[in-house]
C-alpha cells in the first residue's frame, strides 16, 4: 500500500498510482515544502428543501470549527488544511445514495452526517457495501447527531463511528430524571409515527416502569410526520388523560406546533423533548415555553463552564450573528477525527478507524469523553436542561431565551451495554 | 369521555370553517373556469407570512386588514398574467402551471423569509381563555377564529345569493358561455373572483398562521386536503363545499379523539389473525394513527361511486 | 423505404449512444448519472403513455414505480437470503409485472373517466399508498425503507455488479428495449386509439371503441413501465424509501415529461435528461438550485407549452424551407442580452442569499456588502432586460420571414 507512507498525500493516489512510482517519491518529498494536499472531509446534509437549516447551520459551524481550530494554527499532519465539501442530500435517501457516489468520485474519504436517522441507515449500508466492493479506497462515515440505536446496535458497522448519545442512553437519563420528580404519576408519550418515535415511546414506556411503577403511562400516541395542521384534538387527549408531563421525540414544526397546542390549551405541565431548541423553535415558543420546555442533549448550554468554549462561542456569534453553536458534537467528532489522523500520521480511514476505538477526548468544555471501541457509540455527559431566560448567558435564536442546565450526568453513567456484533475486515 | 366529545366537535369546527375559507374560494375559480387551482394553499400560506412581516412593524390588526389585500393582488397578477396565457393551451397546461406554480411559491417563501418556523402570535388582545371547561382551556383566539370564517361564509353567502355580481357569478358557474353571450366582461369576472378566492386564502392563513405555525411546509399539509374538499363537495356547488369542510373537519377531529382501533373491531368480531405476514401493522392500525389520510380515502370512495360529489350537478 | 432506413439509423443511434457513453465519460460521478437518467428516462416515457398520449394527468405515477421498487427489493433480499437463485436481469421484469398488476387494479375504477376525475383519483391513491407505506413497516420498511444487495445473483457477461458500470449496461438494455416496446405501442391500434380517446372521446365510442377500455390499456402499459423504472432503480441504488411511492417523486415525473414535451414521443427523454442533469449540476452549486428549478418550470409552461422538444420542433418547417440559418443572427442578438439578464438576476439572487462575505461566480469574486456590485449589476440586468425586449421584434420578424411560404416552396411542394 503505498499510500501509508506518512507524509504522502492521499487524495493525489488517483493520479499517482497509474505513474511511476518514482514520480510518487518525489512528490512525497517535495510535497512538503510547497503548499499541501488539503484533507477533504464531505458533510452530507440538507442543505437545500424543507430541511435545510439545520443541515446550512451545521456545515456553518463545522466550518468554523474547521478554520477555528485546526487551519488558522497552520493546518493538521504537518501544514494540511481541512477542506469541508458540502454535500447537498436534501435529507432523502435516494438523494443520499446519488451524493454517495459523488463523494466516491471526488475520493473523499470522511463523511459526516447526522440529520434524520433514515439517512444514516442508508449511509451506512451504501458505505459499508462499498468499503466491501472497493478495498483500499474505504469510506469512514461520521455520525454526529443520528440516535437511531440500531447503528450501534444490530447494525453496528467498523466504518461507522457516532459522536451522540443515542436514543434510548438518552432516555434512560430522561426517565431517571423523571423518576426523581415525586409530582408526576400520569406520563403521556406522543411522537412521529416513525422508528424514531416509535424507539422513544416502546423505551420511555418499559424504562418508567422498572423505575417508577406507580407511574402511569396514560397515553402512547403516534401521530404521521410533518402531516398534522392542528395539535389541538391530540392534546384534547392529553387534557383528558389527567396527564402531568409529557414526552415527545418530535422535531420540527411537529415539535412547535404540539408545544403550541400544548400551551394554548392551558395546560401547565412539563413536556420533555429532544429537539425543542434552536433554529427557529425557541423563537417561536418564546416566553410560553419558559419552564415547561426540558431538553436532554449534551454539552451544557448554559452556564459554560470554559472560558475556552465560550470564546468558541463568541467568535462564532460575531462570525454569524444569527446562528447558534446548536452542534458542539460537530466540534468533538472533528477534533476526535484530526487526533486520530495525527496518531496515525495520515488520512488512511482503516487506521484511523483503528486509532478513534477506545480513544479519550477532553472537549472544549474539559470534559473527558469516550469512543468505545466495541459498538463505536461515544460515551459523554449528558444534561437535562430546562427551557428560561434566567441566568443566560449564551441564548438561542437571539431570543432572550436560552437552556439552562438542571441536571447533569457524568458520561460513566450514561453507559449502556451494547448487543453489537462487529465485523472487523482485516488488512 | 364527554369532555373529549365536546372538544373534539370544537376542534373539527375550527378546522373545517378554516378549510371552508380555502375551499369557498377553490371551488367558484374551479367552477368558473375549469381550473383546480394547486396553488390554492400557497396563497393562503402567503397570506401568513405576509401578516407576520407587517405585524412585526405595525402589529396583528394591520396585517390582518392588509395581508390579503396583498394576497388578492397577486393572485389577480397571477391569474391575468399567468393563468390566462396558459387557457388557450386547455386545462391540462393550467393544471401544471398552478402545480409549478405552488412549487415556485414554496421556494420563494423560503428564499424571502428563510426555512425556520416564524414567531408569527396571536395579538395580546385575544391572548385569553374564553372559557374553560372540563379543566381546559378555549382560547379566545379560536373563538375569533370561528367568528371571522362564519362571517365570511354568511357574507359570502349573502353577496352570491342576494347581490347582482353574486348572480353574475352564480350564472357564471352553471353557464359560462351563456354568460359571456350577455355580454358580461367574462375575462374581467374571472380575474376578479380569482382574486376575491386567493384573498380568502390569504385571510384564512392570517388567521391560522399563529396557531397552525407560520412554516415553509404549511400550504403542502394543507393543499391537497382542500382540493380534496372541492371534489367530495361536488363541482360548483358552496353549500357542498361547506358541507365537506365539516365533515373534513369532524372527521379528522372525531379520528384522532377515538381511542378505538383494528384490534378493538378483531376484538368485536372474535377473531384472530397469525402475526407473521408483512402486512401484519395492519392488525394494530388505530384510527388516530390514519386520521390524516382518511379525507384521502374519502376522495377515492367519493370518486368511485359518486364521481359527482356530494352536492355537485354536473360531472367534469 | 428511405423513411424507414432514417428510422433504423435513428434506433442504431440511439443503441450505439447508449453503449458509448460510459467509454467516453469513465467516471464513477459520470456513470453514476448516466444510471439515474435511464431510470429517468423510462419512467418520463411511461408517464407521457398516460399523459402525453392517453390526456390522463396522473398526480401519483410514482406508485408504480415504487411498487415495482420494493418488490424488486424483495427479491434480491431474497436471493440474499438464498429463498431464490436466478439472474438479476430478470429484476425490472419483477419491477414491471408489479406495476402492470397494480395498474390493473388501479385502472379498473380509475380510468372510467378522464380529466379532473382522473386526476383527482390518482392523487387520492398516491397520498393513500403513500402513508401506508409508512405505516406498513413490514413490507416497506417504514422511513428507513428496504434494501438489498444486488451482488449475489449469478454473474451474466462476465459482470458481477460490483460496480455502476455493470448496471449501466445493464440498464441501458432496459431502456433501450422499453423505448422501442413504448415507440411501438404508439404505432398499434391501441396506441392510435388512445390519442383519438384523449383528443375526443366521444367520436372515439361513435366508431365502436370504448373509451375506457382504450384507457385501460394505456393505463396499465404505463404501471408496467413505470415498474420498470423502479426495478431499474432498486438495481442500481439497492434501496427503496417512502420517498420513492409519494408525491414529490409523481411531481416530479410529471416535471419532466412537460418541460421535455408531452406531444413529442422524444420529449420525456429529453425532460429527463435535462432534469437529472439540473439536479446533479446546479444542486452542487447553489442552495437555491429548487427556487432556479420553479422559475424553469413556470417560464416553460408559460412560453413553451410544448416543451423543449416542442421548441425544436418549431423549427422544422424553417429546415425543411432551407432558412433556419437566417434564424441564427435574431437568435444571436436577443439570446445574448437575455443571457446577461439572467446571470445578472441568478447573480443578485445568490448575492442577497450568500452566507460568506465574498461571493464567487463565473471566476469573479464579489464582494456581499458593497453597492457598487449591487449597482452595477443591476444596471447590467436592466440593460439586459431592455436589449431583449427590443430585440423581440427583430426575432419575430425574421421568424415569419422563415416560416413564410414562397413561390419556390410551394411549387416544391407541389410535386
Amino acid at each position: 500500500m503505498p499510500g501509508e507512507s506518512k507524509v504522502h498525500p492521499k487524495p493525489a493516489a488517483r493520479f499517482l498510482t497509474r505513474l511511476l512510482p518514482v514520480l510518487l517519491i518525489f512528490l512525497a518529498v517535495s510535497a512538503s515544502a510547497q503548499e499541501r494536499e488539503p484533507v477533504r472531509i464531505g458533510f452530507m446534509d440538507p442543505l437545500s428543501g424543507p430541511f435545510a437549516s439545520i443541515g446550512t447551520s451545521g456545515l456553518l459551524q463545522l466550518h468554523f470549527a474547521a478554520d477555528y481550530l485546526f487551519n488558522s494554527k497552520g493546518g493538521i499532519l504537518d501544514g494540511r488544511m481541512i477542506e469541508i465539501v458540502p454535500l447537498d442530500n436534501m435529507q432523502s435517501p435516494t438523494e443520499t445514495q446519488i451524493q454517495f457516489r459523488r463523494a466516491v468520485s471526488e475520493e473523499l474519504r470522511y463523511i459526516f452526517q447526522g440529520n434524520s436517522s433514515a439517512v444514516a441507515n442508508a449511509l451506512n449500508t451504501a458505505v459499508l457495501r462499498h468499503n466491501r466492493r472497493n478495498p483500499g479506497q474505504e469510506i469512514l462515515q461520521i455520525n454526529y447527531s443520528a440516535v437511531d440505536p440500531i447503528l450501534t446496535e444490530e447494525n453496528c458497522s467498523f466504518w461507522h463511528f457516532r459522536f451522540d448519545a443515542h436514543a434510548v442512553m438518552k432516555l434512560n437519563v430522561l426517565t431517571d430524571f423523571i423518576a426523581l420528580n415525586e409530582e408526576i404519576q400520569r406520563v403521556y408519550v406522543i411522537g412521529q409515527d416513525y422508528s424514531f418515535g416509535h424507539v422513544v415511546a416502546e423505551t420511555s414506556e418499559r424504562m418508567l416502569n422498572e423505575k417508577r411503577p406507580d407511574i402511569e403511562i396514560v397515553g402512547n400516541e403516534f401521530h404521521p410526520i410533518g402531516q398534522v395542521k392542528d395539535f389541538t384534538p391530540y392534546v384534547t387527549k392529553i387534557v383528558a388523560s389527567g396527564a402531568d408531563a409529557v414526552i415527545t421525540g418530535n422535531f420540527g414544526a411537529d415539535m412547535v406546533s404540539l408545544a403550541r397546542s400544548i400551551i394554548d390549551s392551558g395546560l401547565d405541565i412539563p413536556i420533555y423533548t429532544f429537539y425543542a431548541a434552536y433554529d427557529g423553535i425557541t423563537a417561536t415558543l418564546g416566553a410560553d415555553g419558559k419552564n415547561r420546555i426540558r431538553l436532554v442533549h449534551n454539552d451544557s448550554g448554559n452556564p459554560i463552564p470554559t472560558e475556552e468554549r465560550k470564546q468558541f462561542y463568541r467568535d462564532f456569534k460575531a462570525a454569524h450573528p444569527d446562528r447558534d453553536v446548536t452542534q458542539p458534537r460537530l466540534m468533538n467528532a472533528l477534533s476526535m477525527l484530526v487526533q486520530a489522523m495525527e496518531e496515525t500520521g495520515g488520512d488512511d480511514p482503516y487506521e484511523v478507524a483503528l486509532a478513534l476505538e477506545d480513544m479519550r477526548f477532553t472537549t472544549l468544555s474539559g470534559e473527558e469523553i469516550w469512543m468505545r471501541g466495541s459498538d463505536h457509540q461515544i460515551i459523554q455527559a449528558l444534561h437535562i436542561s430546562v427551557m428560561t431566560d434566567e441566568n443566560i448567558e449564551f441564548d438561542a435564536d437571539n431570543s432572550g431565551f436560552g437552556l439552562y442546565t438542571e441536571h447533569f450526568v457524568p458520561a460513566e453513567q450514561t453507559v449502556m451495554e451494547t448487543s453489537c456484533e462487529m465485523r472487523r475486515p482485516q488488512r | 369521555m364527554p369532555e373529549v366529545l365536546v372538544f373534539a366537535t370544537l376542534n373539527g369546527l375550527v378546522t373545517g370553517l378554516l378549510l371552508f375559507m380555502l375551499a369557498s374560494g377553490l371551488t367558484v375559480i374551479f367552477s368558473m373556469m375549469g381550473v383546480l387551482n394547486f396553488a390554492h394553499a400557497s396563497f393562503y400560506m402567503l397570506g401568513a407570512y405576509f401578516a407576520y412581516s407587517i405585524s412585526l412593524y405595525f402589529g396583528y390588526w394591520t396585517g390582518l386588514i392588509l395581508a390579503p389585500l396583498i394576497v388578492g393582488v397577486l393572485g389577480a397578477l397571477v391569474e391575468r398574467y399567468g393563468l390566462r396565457r396558459v387557457h388557450q393551451h386547455g386545462h391540462v397546461a393550467e393544471l401544471v402551471f398552478t402545480f409549478g406554480l405552488a412549487f415556485l411559491i414554496e421556494e420563494a417563501v423560503q428564499f424571502f423569509w428563510g426555512q425556520d418556523t416564524k414567531n408569527y402570535q396571536t395579538p395580546d388582545l385575544l391572548d385569553f381563555p374564553l372559557f374553560t371547561l372540563f379543566g381546559q382551556e378555549f382560547s379566545a383566539y379560536r373563538g375569533f377564529m370561528l367568528a371571522i370564517s362564519i362571517g365570511i361564509f354568511i357574507g359570502l353567502y349573502q353577496v352570491l345569493t342576494r347581490s347582482r355580481v353574486g348572480l353574475i357569478i352564480q350564472a357564471a358557474i352553471s353557464h359560462p358561455h351563456m354568460v359571456a353571450n350577455l355580454g358580461h366582461n367574462v375575462p374581467l369576472i374571472f380575474t376578479a373572483v380569482f382574486g376575491v378566492g386567493t384573498a380568502l386564502a390569504g385571510l384564512a392563513g392570517v388567521i391560522a398562521g399563529p396557531v397552525l405555525t407560520t412554516f415553509p411546509g404549511m400550504a403542502l399539509v394543507l393543499g391537497s386536503i382542500v382540493f380534496v374538499i372541492v371534489v367530495i363537495g361536488g363541482l360548483g356547488s358552496l353549500p357542498g363545499a361547506f358541507l365537506a369542510s365539516l365533515l373534513i373537519g369532524l372527521l379528522q377531529s372525531y379520528a384522532i379523539a377515538a381511542n378505538v382501533g383494528m384490534p378493538d373491531l378483531l376484538a368485536l368480531l372474535g377473531l384472530e389473525f397469525p402475526r407473521s405476514h408483512p402486512l401484519d401493522d395492519l392488525w394494530t392500525l388505530n384510527l388516530a394513527q390514519i386520521a390524516p389520510i382518511l379525507p384521502f380515502l374519502l376522495l377515492v370512495l367519493v370518486l368511485i361511486f359518486r364521481p359527482t360529489g356530494l352536492m355537485g350537478k354536473r360531472e367534469q | 423505404m428511405k423513411a424507414l432506413a432514417a428510422k433504423s439509423g435513428v434506433w442504431a443511434g440511439y443503441l450505439a449512444v447508449l453503449l458509448l457513453l460510459p467509454l467516453i465519460f469513465d467516471s464513477i460521478l459520470a456513470i453514476s448519472i448516466f444510471n439515474q437518467m435511464a431510470i429517468a428516462i423510462v419512467f418520463a416515457l411511461s408517464y407521457n403513455m398516460l399523459l402525453g398520449q392517453g390526456g390522463m394527468l396522473s398526480f401519483g405515477h410514482a406508485v408504480y414505480f415504487g411498487l415495482g421498487g420494493f418488490l424488486a427489493v424483495h427479491a434480491l433480499l431474497m436471493m440474499e437470503n438464498e429463498a431464490v437463485y436466478f439472474s438479476i436481469a430478470f429484476i425490472p421484469l419483477i419491477g414491471g409485472l408489479t406495476g402492470l398488476l397494480a395498474g390493473v387494479f388501479v385502472g379498473s375504477f380509475s380510468t372510467r373517466k378522464a380529466g379532473t376525475v382522473f386526476a383527482m383519483i390518482s392523487l387520492g391513491i398516491g397520498e393513500l399508498v403513500a402513508a401506508s407505506s409508512l405505516i406498513f413497516t413490514g413490507f416497506f420498511g417504514g422511513e428507513a425503507g428496504v434494501s438489498g444487495d444486488r451482488t449475489f445473483g449469478p454473474p451474466l457477461f462476465g459482470m458481477d455488479f460490483f460496480s455502476d458500470v455493470d448496471v449501466y449496461y445493464l440498464a441501458a438494455f432496459w431502456v433501450f428495449v422499453s423505448t422501442v416496446f413504448m415507440y411501438l405501442f404508439t404505432r398499434t391500434p391501441a396506441g392510435r386509439m388512445a390519442n383519438a380517446v384523449r383528443d375526443n372521446p366521444e367520436r372515439a365510442e361513435f366508431i365502436g371503441y370504448s373509451a375506457r377500455w382504450v384507457r385501460f390499456i394505456s393505463f396499465c402499459a404505463s404501471g408496467m413501465f413505470a415498474g420498470i423504472a423502479g426495478g431499474l432503480f432498486a438495481l442500481n441504488y439497492e434501496f427503496l424509501t417512502d420517498e420513492n411511492l409519494n408525491l414529490v417523486t409523481s411531481g416530479r415525473v410529471l416535471l419532466m415529461a412537460y418541460i421535455g414535451g408531452l406531444g413529442f414521443f422524444i420529449g420525456p427523454i429529453i425532460g429527463a435528461i435535462i432534469l437529472t442533469l439540473m439536479n446533479f449540476l446546479l444542486s452542487n452549486y447553489t442552495e437555491l438550485w429548487l427556487l432556479y428549478l420553479g422559475i424553469m418550470f413556470v417560464l416553460t409552461v408559460l412560453f413553451l407549452p410544448r416543451g423543449f422538444a416542442g421548441f425544436i420542433m418549431m423549427h422544422r418547417l424553417a429546415w425543411l424551407r432551407g432558412r433556419l440559418h437566417t434564424l441564427a443572427l435574431p437568435y444571436l442578438l436577443t439570446g445574448l442580452p437575455a443571457l446577461l439578464f439572467v446571470l445578472c438576476a441568478v447573480c443578485l439572487l445568490e448575492l442577497s442569499h450568500a452566507a460568506e462575505p465574498d461571493l464567487h461566480f463565473l471566476g469573479l469574486s464579489l464582494a456581499r456588502d458593497s453597492v457598487t456590485v449591487w449597482a452595477a449589476l443591476l444596471l447590467l440586468a436592466t440593460l439586459g432586460w431592455y436589449l431583449t425586449r427590443k430585440s423581440v421584434p427583430g426575432l419575430r420578424r425574421a421568424w415569419e420571414a422563415a416560416n413564410a411560404p414562397d413561390a419556390e416552396a410551394a411549387r416544391e411542394q407541389a410535386t
